[in-house]
């Protein structure tokens, strides 16, 4: 008889039917089960084919450790493979599919394999498909892959939310069973904050799965009421279904909790738990006897059997055998002649203690036998006994056999940062290191294997752990104890079976057997980590929770040695699967990383801008019109448009830092290769960077408003590399200096207005005298703009025209941009993108970073003259001085044409002398920026070419083999549009033949607009209002008074770093009355950032856990008081969170990160309700 | 490396706030060293095991360069300083040698 349900007793809800389907066929199960359980209750006992061999295979272990009973479930994008059949909580409409099997689980052609199996043991792979080579990935992987393998991932996007949270605890129990439980009760009781995590779905581990008493209670009613205790404390976080499945430095623990079947929030949520101490309780895995047949259906481990008789009532036939090497197998007969079934026990030891003995009184005992052999097809039918004295065989029909082979703790977490486990001779197990860095073994998982003492152990480690952080923890008793076998828990060493006739599994999962093992030993490959490899054991999904100490074990006989000798493979991170959904959380498509969006964003989009990703930025790339079906007639329009009247673009996107303090113009000179601290106020001037090595960093403009103020720009991609450069110049190398610089990039609308025209509209906007004589080239001030706003205008030029840059602060921009365009408009003026920008910076030579690519020096580029000879330092002027920076047959930029005009020439492309192959030596330079000149009609490109600004003229051969073309091309200087600035002044254009244009006021943008906000009771999110934001700056050393003047502002002190503090205004105040009311001591600075930062409100009972999403800082813990402030990460985006009342947090966040924040708030907010 | 840092100004943050740049030990020369210092400053590092001073910037913090003191090996921290106090009065190398095993007591932190 196969396996089925007994009518009575269990913990499942027999009033409860779920409906679930296996491959097809629909099953019943109850509440309580396990899709396994329920199919064994089914008589499905056949639940998957093995990864090489095919066999037909069944429930072993159970719980996380299961090699066997693999299961997909789910379509679509929702599919799971490799799901452990004992892990998955039965629910209606549960669809499962077994793997690794075809064309049915029943009847599997794969099956073959099995008597294939002398030619694929262990490294055939590496033997056979060695020849010829040009097999390996048509014809042997794929062929490989589909016989050999688990389940199939799913190439649908997955439609499930995860999500990450960060946790802190003073204690963190890993595992609920007895040790686990009362380790969280005496810490909690102490006061301590406790986190008690248990993979499975209910509080107890083996007390829900054996008979045991404690006190007057029974194992599930004990759980229950430690559990109850413990729920009820609002010092505990009780995280079931979940997974410890790292354990990192610091005291970090990853964790996995799994959320099957809930209603709302994520299907799955990673947990990062920052633990002063922790109790490593996840108890021990039971050690499968290793003998012919032992893979067979319907074979499990002894405690296994056990569970599934209390917990879910499964009845494994009318005969079971039983073969044990310890008292489990003891236990586990006894639990099966209490429910009336017939048990053969078969023990390998000749002195069975009495205690064991008593447990197993009515069932046969064969002492001093071994099982031998297990019979039968898609279950096991037979055993086949061995006496060990006589070696007389005997075969017994039996419906099910439970095997214990002892036991192994669980130490895996305990040895993740790089710890053995140690090996106990006694005992016969390997141990956990001794306690280090706060993480504590107890129970089980230490080796403790009674009843009694592992809630002792428990309650001891927990109240040490409490007791170690300060708290006093109290007694707690434990009461008294009745287990099978008086609590007896030794066994003996069997690590196979020699007289084996069939094949005898160590590794289920990759059908690794005794010989493979031995071969590998007889073939050099007999260190464990050889070994490991060379016959796949203790790989895959399972990670050889159950073969790697047998495996140990038998290299150990095989070699001779004791197996802490051979020494254990090594123990990483994931303790189970873990699936890439989770740990990506949040952070995938639209939000995969923050994206930063232009003050000009919004203006962009209503001019039907085409956008393209730019390192963070969405940048606008053309301006599409009706009947432009691709980027390109877009962008030559537009290049046409600028050079022939006027263009308008957005350059916020560059970097821009202010930089002010007495030594700022001293500090400049360090930073750049020419000097700065001559620059006249008002005025600008390009800048170079250098690294130390003399080679280019970053090109830019530095503009001086005073004495000690400047305001610097960065390319867009280096802006961030940029700023943290000079951070470490002003902290680190040269901190005596007073230098302050502040990011305001999200505070400034820059707009580029550029072309001939480019005068004529501005003055519409400007109120100032835009002529040559008072606004010349590079001229950079404060203005005001028809309409009262004060903004900066800088006569800069990225196009080579006469251009000029507004910027204006950000919350105007879509305002300013606006009218500027209808000022524009009798000049025709044309909005134009990125696309547009390139190829008129091309024409003029001017360079990017295609050209500043970490191996060009200014000379190389033709800016030699830009390098100061007479300052005595500067970044980079000792290493550029080096000979090999200097030679002058170094490669330099040139122009490039294609001799016939209309021939494509791409970046990427390699130059050779004509008739020349294309080797490495002959390698003449490449092209680093290439387009089409709707100006010149011709493509052009710059290229750096050795010696090239001696060889104008020449012609050579643009190789690309890549994309498969040649074109002959002739160098030239690297300058395309030759018109200088248009510099002669049509004074008609200054005398305003069109009235001024008056932006209007900026309308409240809403970045909550449209989003969910959370629901009262929970937690809401709103809009800040609106107030003055600045920074105080002052030098670190003045940081006191610089927090003082800050907390004037609104009472809170928002500290950023020594010496810069950020200041909120009162509603309603203005940027005058605010000066005014801080009275700033000399020496101290503000700058303003109304612009640049957004601020959010999150109020709400549940605001510290949605905050607890994005950032690490320990709000629960009490020390975040109302008026505590600080500069975080949230999810990858930098902000300033302040507490500003009870359970109300203001995140303040650059501006344009605003609206990707306020999306991944609001996402939080969604799941969170 | 260490889960968390003690940065001196904002506290115990993860390590995701942080930007690595380098050893800290090399001191950048008078702009009239001879080219062998500036050789050595640029170019020269040691691929320590064991103690180690780092520059680490708290980028997703208060922005400051830090000094890390810290173990390549077993991870452990010991120090953690603003960049500009240790240009200043420059801390002595950490000579302790430790050894592989797991330092006693909490790491991380400090």
């Amino acid at each position: 008889m196969s396996f089925s349900r007994f009518s009575d007793g269990g913990l499942i809800d027999r009033s409860q039917r779920i409906g679930f389907s296996f491959d097809g066929r629909r099953f019943e199960g109850f509440a309580g089960d396990t899709l396994a359980s329920a199919l064994l209750a089914n008589g499905q006992v056949l639940m998957g084919r093995s990864f090489k061999y095919h066999r037909p295979r069944g429930l072993l272990s159970g719980g996380a450790s299961e090699p066997n009973a693999l299961v997909t479930l789910g379509a679509g994008g929702l599919r799971e493979p490799n799901l452990r059949a004992s892990m998955v909580t039965l629910r209606e409409g549960l669809s499962a599919e077994s793997q690794n099997r075809w064309p049915s689980l029943g009847f599997d052609l794969g099956a073959v394999n099995s008597a294939l199996s002398p030619f694929i043991g262990a490294g055939f792979y590496y033997k056979t498909f060695m020849w010829p080579a040009a097999l390996w990935e048509r014809l042997y992987e794929p062929v490989i892959r589909r016989a050999a393998g688990l389940g199939r991932a799913s190439h649908a996007p997955d439609p499930q939310d995860y999500e990450k949270r960060w946790a802190h605890c003073d204690l963190l129990v890993i595992g609920s069973g007895p040790a686990g439980l009362t380790a969280a009760l005496s810490a909690a009781r102490a006061g301590a904050r406790v986190i008690l995590c248990d993979e499975n779905a209910r509080f107890g581990g083996r007390l829900i799965r054996d008979q045991v008493e404690i006190g007057d209670l029974d194992g599930p009613g004990f759980a229950a009421e430690v559990a109850d205790e413990l729920a009820a404390n609002a010092n505990v976080r009780l995280l079931a279904g979940t997974t410890v499945f790292g354990s990192y430095d610091s005291g970090v623990f990853g964790a996995l909790e799994r959320r099957d079947g809930a209603s709302s929030g994520p299907a799955q949520r990673i947990w990062r738990i920052v633990a002063r101490r922790a109790v490593l309780a996840s108890g021990a895995e039971e050690r499968p006897l290793v003998f012919g047949g032992n893979d067979r259906p319907g074979i499990m481990m002894a405690s296994t059997m056990r569970g599934l008789i209390h917990a879910e009532a499964v009845r494994p036939g009318n005969h079971v055998g039983v073969f044990t090497t310890g008292a489990s197998g003891h236990e586990t007969a006894r639990d099966l002649l209490a429910r009336g079934l017939e048990v053969t026990l078969v023990d390998s030891r000749r002195d069975i203690p009495d205690a064991e003995r008593a447990a197993s009184r009515s069932a046969r005992v064969l002492e001093d036998h071994m099982v031998a052999d297990a019979l039968g097809g898609k279950a096991v039918s037979a055993m086949e006994v061995i006496d060990r004295a006589s070696g007389r065989r005997e075969r017994i029909n039996i419906d099910a056999l439970a095997t214990s082979g002892g036991w192994n703790p669980v130490v895996g977490l305990a040895c993740q940062r790089g710890d053995k486990p140690d090996w106990d001779t006694n005992r016969g197990m390997f141990v956990p290191p001794a306690a280090s860095d706060g993480l504590m073994a107890a129970g089980s998982a230490a080796g403790i294997l009674d009843l009694e003492g592992c809630l002792d152990s428990g309650a001891r480690a927990g109240a040490e752990a409490a007791a170690a952080l300060g708290f006093k923890p109290k007694k707690t008793s434990i009461p008294t104890v009745r287990e099978a076998c008086g609590g007896s828990t030794g066994f003996a060493t069997l690590w196979h079976v020699s007289e084996a006739r069939g094949k005898a599994f160590v590794d289920f999962q990759n059908d690794v057997t005794v010989s493979d093992l031995g071969l590998a030993v007889r073939e050099g490959y007999g260190h464990v980590e050889l070994a490991k490899r060379y016959t796949t054991t203790g790989m895959a999904t399972d990670q050889g929770k159950l073969s790697n100490v047998n495996a140990i074990g038998i290299l150990a006989e095989n070699r001779g040695l004791s197996p802490d000798r051979v020494g254990t493979t090594t123990f990483r991170p994931f303790y189970t699967p873990v699936s890439i959904g989770a740990l990506a959380g949040e952070h995938r498509g639209a939000h995969y990383r923050p994206v930063r969006r232009s003050p000009l964003h919004g203006w962009a989009e209503k001019h039907g801008a085409v956008f393209i990703e730019a390192g963070a930025w969405m940048r606008a790339s053309h301006f599409p019109r009706d009947g432009e079906s691709s980027w390109k007639p877009a962008c030559d329009r537009e290049c046409v448009a600028v050079r022939a009247g006027v263009g308008i673009s957005d350059a916020s996107t560059l970097g821009k830092i202010d930089v002010t303090g007495k030594d700022a113009a001293q500090f400049l000179d360090l930073i750049y290769t020419g000097k700065i601290s001559s620059l006249s106020v008002g005025k600008a001037r390009y800048g170079l960077m250098l690294r130390e090595d003399g080679l280019l960093m970053d090109d830019g403009t530095v503009s001086r408003f005073a004495e000690d103020h400047f305001v610097i720009t960065t390319t867009t991609a280096a802006a961030g590399e940029v700023m943290a450069h000079m951070e470490f110049c002003a902290q680190a190398l040269w901190p005596e200096l007073d230098v302050r610089l502040v990011s305001v990039t999200d505070q400034w609308a820059q707009i580029t207005v550029a072309g001939p025209q480019s005068r004529a509209v501005l003055v519409r906007i400007v109120d100032e005298d835009l002529s040559e004589e008072a606004m010349p080239f590079l001229a950079a001030r404060p203005v005001r703009l028809h309409s009262g706003l004060a903004a900066r205008l800088f006569r800069i030029s990225f196009s080579g025209e006469l251009a000029f840059e507004l910027a204006v602060p950000a919350r105007h921009g879509e305002a300013v941009a606006d009218a500027i365009l209808e000022a524009g408009r009798p000049y025709g003026i044309t909005p134009y993108g990125l696309e547009a920008l390139n190829v008129l910076r091309i024409e003029k030579g001017f360079i990017t970073h295609a050209e500043i690519d970490g191996r060009t020096t200014p000379g190389d580029l033709g800016l030699g003259k830009m390098v100061s000879a007479k300052k005595p330092d500067f970044i980079g002027r000792v290493m550029l001085a080096r000979e090999g920076l200097q030679r002058d047959d170094r490669e330099q930029l040139v122009g490039l044409r294609p001799v016939r005009p209309d021939q494509t020439v791409l970046a990427g492309a390699h130059l050779l002398k004509p008739d020349t192959a294309p080797t490495m030596a002959n390698d003449q330079g490449h092209i680093t920026s290439a387009c089409w000149s709707p100006n010149l009609g011709s493509h052009i490109a710059l290229a750096m070419l050795r010696r090239g600004r001696a060889r104008h003229g020449e012609r050579l051969i643009a190789h690309d083999p890549l994309r498969g073309f040649e074109s002959e091309v002739e160098v030239c200087a690297p300058v395309f549009w030759p018109a200088e600035e248009a510099q002669t002044v049509n004074t008609e254009m200054l005398t305003v033949e069109h009235p001024a244009v008056r932006p209007a006021p900026p309308a409240p943008h809403d970045l909550l607009d449209g989003l969910f906000t959370g629901q009262t009771g929970q937690a809401t999110l709103v809009m800040g209002s609106e107030t003055l934001v600045a920074l105080v700056t002052g030098p670190a050393a003045k940081d006191r008074a610089v927090r003082r003047v800050a907390k004037a502002g609104d009472g809170i002190c928002r500290p950023v770093q020594p010496g810069q503090v950020l200041v909120v205004g009162r509603s309603g105040e203005s940027a005058e009355a605010l000066v005014t009311r801080l009275a700033m001591p000399r020496g101290l600075s503000l700058c303003d950032l109304s612009d640049a930062r957004v601020r959010l409100m999150l109020a709400g009972p549940e605001a510290a856990e949605i905050l607890a999403v994005f950032c690490a800082l320990d709000l629960a813990s009490g020390s975040f008081k109302p008026g505590a402030s600080a500069p975080v990460l949230l999810g990858h985006i930098p902000a300033q969170l302040t507490c500003v009342g009870a359970q109300t947090y203001e995140i303040m966040v650059f501006s344009t990160y605003g609206q990707d924040l306020a999306e991944s708030l609001s996402r939080a907010l969604r799941l969170a309700g | 490396m260490a889960s968390l840092i003690n940065c001196p100004h904002c506290g115990v943050r993860p390590r995701e706030e942080f930007t690595i740049r380098g050893d800290a030990g090399p001191v950048r020369p008078a702009p009239d060293a001879d080219f062998g210092a500036w050789d050595a400053y640029v170019h020269l590092r040691d691929n320590v095991r064991g103690p180690m001073a780092e520059h680490w910037q708290h980028s997703g913090g208060c922005r400051r360069w830090l000094v890390v003191e810290r173990d390549t090996f077993t991870h452990e921290v010991f120090a953690v300083v603003d960049a500009a106090d240790y240009t200043r009065v420059p801390v002595a190398k950490p000579a302790r040698a430790r050894k592989a095993a797991n330092p006693a007591g909490r790491r991380g932190g400090a």
